[in-house]
């Protein structure tokens, strides 16, 4: 599966990677404001940094351009862009505030503006993989610092001194000598006439003079429009002549319609018109699953004329997929060699000669992402030109898909992009909009399709469904001297090629291959498995079923070997070191190995730091239990503990949570928090009640009733997160997903630490009970 | 016709009766910060306040509020400081915040009704709201601090 390695080959049949001329005329339509940093072509680069990143290897790579990215007007306002999408993480504001704080504004005076989808002027946009910071800390410095270099030799020029002799110092320039000062405003129509330094001879800010950078004192942006009402989601896009959609998809995947019968339907108040929309076969990346439309003048209207739709469905090949058979099939493809995927020493000899070995076989079910807001997308194409609006983590992605699908240029769409009512990847996939771009074609008006819950849940890119079958070999002093885990799933690149039965090394990579515990044999293993519905990337993806097994075996041999979790867990890890897997392609979240290396130093550091501040090993009360779990991902190191009490019905409360987390250089801690504790209730939901089944090739759950997520009744009471202060060239790392891997793990040991129940198959559902 | 009172407007329908009041304020009235999340009253995120007490839009008709004041987040405040808003703000609760109006006014009616409630009562009382982000902790000590005064 070569073709898929790269993220940025999963984009699109064909790319455009010329680097076009952009007017100022377009950049400054792009900023939507009268005067500043806005010239000529903008620069694509990619700079030695104190460390290197990946980032110049996603699709369109990097930008560092303050023309592109920065304006200030005659008042002083700085506009800055937001190229990344919101979801809920903060990057709106941190990335932005990056920049605020090297150019030496005043974040008070700085309007965010979302940019929309165009990779050739902003660098890549795709808004996954936990990568905003970790590649953008550098670029958005040096934008910043080239546009604070900008004001600064202007006033210089302006003062008839040296520039060395100017500093900007809080949203002025100030010539101390002379006691002279001038505001952004005031200089930044002559900034705008300097040629932009050379990104080498950049001078950065002194990270101690920092005064947001690190700090957490700065809120979201939004948050005020968040709290009024006023914060535009894609559903809350509204366009004169505007039609509301609904569509009714096949229940199957790859299923097709056979016939319909619209009257009923029309005969809905507030319906205007019923009609198919075109469908791919599976399968086909991101493109629509066809159906029928029903057109109305407002959404309810649209969804009750669609309950009164007849319709008959071919349901396809896929039609006999069924959970329960599955399942049987995973594990019996679990018990049996699979392609070896990492190999050293020799773990089927070490296996039989141990002197135990310790099974453990963990079943995950598929996982619906159900983000607040379900799918929705607005188009208006007219002619050949289409523009979009829509909740998108890959604007640009969506823009060349758009086109693609309409058959017009790439250059005749635009996209832009909504706050995202939640996205945990759901939303990397632009299926929704291409609905809307087909809809409005054929209606030659604007229209928004509206997804429903039920078909959020039934037409999801899903979690896969996976067994991770681990065998560890003891040696009789209870030492780790085997392991073997075979990982069998379907593979997201089933839903770019057909028929694909592997593992993508990014899937690979994910807790499988890069596993950083210290044995002699390691076997890793991926069997094969085929898909019969749409796979796609959840929040933090592999990693979830890898940490899952990984971290539960470490609890049974800490059972097995009568030893505390802890002690078990660190032996395992053991000396501090950096980990070189026998692997032809680590992957490694696509990041250099040289500034991104498996490290068990930092690894223990976060085992250590949650063991001391979560206070390890103190007293619970009866029906309590402590369980521990750390994983390595989006190159960050996170551990944490839970406690949980199980009363005798078995009902389950999680008393506390504790997460240490290393991402190495950070911005924005206050957002880190919360991106911790969301992950721990992501976690709690998916250990408790998380599973998308099928039956006759259908999903079986339809809405939050019975694919339910934890509610604040039954939320942790407290989630303290402890982050580990970097050093000063610590490269910055992934915050968004590494929080949910280890806390199903961390839940399944405080169980067995409660009640002596090892919890081998999730959601925990009514394991519990009796 | 139906005639309802909208933040203090007057507004009239005289469509479908039966018309989800969620969908007569989005699409209709043009009132977007009430969401749609399930349709079926289990998420909270499209709850209004219909005279003192929350309901959940999704699942009552334009007919059934007839006569009556609803007001949705657009109306809670006219500047966005009741104390609720103020208190998220404080405690900076949202992450992606499509919830949080739908949390936000099911706050405000728990306040109307039990201006001290205890946690257990703010967790049983915003049960019924979920918020896929995870922002619980936060949004109970929001509740709390709006109830001891911002």
């Amino acid at each position: 599966m070569n073709f898929i390695d790269n993220p940025r080959k999963l984009r699109g049949f064909e790319k455009n990677l010329k680097v076009e001329k952009v007017s100022r005329r377009s950049i400054l339509k792009g900023l939507g404001v009268t005067s500043g940093f806005v010239l000529a072509a903008p620069v694509m680069t990619r700079q030695a940094f104190a460390y290197e990143t990946g980032a110049g290897k996603m699709p369109h790579g990097v930008v560092v351009d303050p023309r592109v990215f920065v304006a200030v007007a005659p008042d002083g306002t700085v506009t800055i862009l937001a190229h990344r999408a919101e979801m809920g993480t903060g990057v709106r504001t941190s990335l932005p505030l990056i920049v605020a704080e090297e150019m030496e504004a005043d974040w008070s005076r700085v309007k965010v503006q979302q940019a929309h989808g165009d990779e050739v002027k902003f660098g890549n946009q795709d808004t996954d993989g936990s990568r905003s910071t970790r590649h953008y800390l550098i670029p958005m410095r040096q934008i910043g610092a080239s546009a604070r270099t900008m004001l600064e030799q202007a006033a210089a020029k302006r003062w008839g001194v040296p520039a060395t002799e100017v500093k900007a110092v809080n949203h002025e320039v100030v010539h101390s000598a002379s006691g002279r000062k001038l505001g952004f405003g005031e200089v930044a129509a002559d900034a705008a006439k300097e040629s932009v330094p050379s990104i080498e001879g950049l001078k950065l800010k002194d990270p101690k003079d920092f005064r947001y950078l690190g700090k957490g004192q700065v809120g979201i942006v939004d948050l005020h429009d968040i709290t009024t009402g006023k914060a535009r989601y894609g559903a809350d896009v509204r366009l004169p002549g505007m039609k509301y959609a609904v569509i009714a998809r096949p229940p199957v995947t790859g299923g097709k319609l056979t016939s319909f019968d619209p009257d009923a339907a029309l005969k809905v108040p507030g319906v205007e018109k019923v009609m198919q929309v075109r469908g791919w076969p599976w399968p086909s990346k991101f493109q629509p699953l066809g159906g029928v439309a029903v057109i109305a003048r407002n959404t309810g209207a649209a969804i009750k004329g669609r309950d009164a739709l007849k319709l008959v469905w071919d349901d396809g090949a896929n039609g006999k997929y069924d959970s329960v058979a599955y399942r049987k099939e995973l594990e019996e493809a679990s018990r049996k060699p699979g392609l070896v995927v990492r190999q050293e020493g020799d773990a089927d000899a070490a296996l039989k000669a141990a002197a135990k070995v310790v099974i453990g076989e963990y079943y995950l079910p598929h996982l619906a992402h159900v983000c607040m807001e379900p799918p929705v997308a607005v188009a208006d194409v007219k002619g050949d030109k289409a523009e979009i609006w829509a909740p998108v983590q890959s604007p640009g992605g969506t823009r060349e898909d758009v086109a693609k699908t309409l058959g017009i240029p790439e250059g005749n769409v635009t996209v832009n992009v909504t706050l995202l009512g939640g996205g945990f990847g759901r939303k990397s996939k632009c299926d929704f909009a291409l609905e809307a771009a087909l809809l409005s074609k054929e209606l030659g008006a604007p229209v928004k399709v509206q997804w429903t819950r039920e078909d959020d849940l039934h037409h999801d890119f899903l979690h896969t469904v996976s067994v991770e079958r681990i065998e560890a070999g003891l040696d009789k002093d209870g030492k780790v001297v085997a392991w073997r885990h075979r990982s069998v799933a379907p593979t997201i690149a089933s839903t770019f090629a057909a028929g694909a039965k592997h593992a993508a090394a990014f899937e690979l990579g994910m807790g499988l291959v890069d596993m950083p515990f210290e044995i002699a044999n390691i076997s890793c293993e991926n069997p094969e498995a085929a898909a019969f519905t749409r796979i796609g990337w959840f929040r933090s993806v592999s990693n979830i079923p890898r940490a899952f097994a990984v971290q539960s075996m470490v609890g049974e041999i800490a059972n097995a070997t009568g030893r505390d979790q802890k002690e078990t867990l660190l032996a395992l890890i053991g000396t501090p070191r950096i980990v070189k897997p026998a692997v032809k392609d680590l992957w490694n979240y696509g990041e250099p190995y040289d500034s991104y290396p498996i490290d068990t130093a930092r690894l223990r550091k976060v085992v250590e730091l949650v063991a001391e501040k979560g206070e390890w090993g103190r007293q619970v009360p009866k029906g309590h239990g402590l369980g521990i779990a750390v994983h390595r991902s989006f190159v960050s190191y996170i551990a944490t503990i839970v406690e949980v009490a199980v009363d005798d019905k078995g009902k389950l409360t999680v008393p506390r949570v504790d997460t240490a987390i290393d991402c190495g250089t950070y911005v924005n801690p206050e957002r880190i928090a919360s991106q911790i504790e969301g992950a721990a209730i992501m976690g709690l939901s998916l250990a408790k009640y998380g599973e998308v089944s099928f039956k006759d090739g259908k999903v079986e759950q339809k809405n939050f009733d019975d694919f339910q997520v934890v509610r604040i009744d039954e939320a942790p009471l407290v989630t303290n997160v402890y982050i580990v202060p970097p050093g000063p060239d610590t490269p910055p790392s992934g915050v968004g997903e590494p929080g949910v891997p280890p806390f199903a793990p961390a839940l399944m040991n405080a169980i067995f630490a409660a009640t002596g129940k090892r919890i081998r198959a999730l959601p925990i559902g009514k394991q519990l009970e009796a | 016709m139906i005639k309802v009172k909208i933040n203090g407007q007057e507004k009239s329908w005289d469509g479908d009766p039966d018309l989800p009041l969620l969908w007569f304020l989005r699409d209709e009235a043009g009132l977007t910060g009430t969401k749609f999340g399930c349709g079926q009253a289990l998420c909270g995120a499209c709850t209004v306040i219909v005279d003192k007490e929350a309901v959940r839009s999704c699942i009552t008709s334009i007919n059934d509020v007839a006569g009556r004041e609803v007001t949705t987040i657009e109306g809670l405040h006219p500047d966005g400081d009741h104390p609720v808003q103020k208190a998220w703000r404080q405690v900076n609760v949202p992450q992606c915040g499509f919830c949080q109006a739908g949390q936000i006014m099911q706050a405000a009616a728990l306040l109307m009704d039990n201006p001290k409630p205890s946690h257990d009562q703010i967790r049983e009382a915003m049960s019924g709201n979920i918020c896929r982000c995870g922002c619980y902790q936060r949004i109970e000590n929001a509740v709390h601090l709006a109830s001891t005064g911002v």
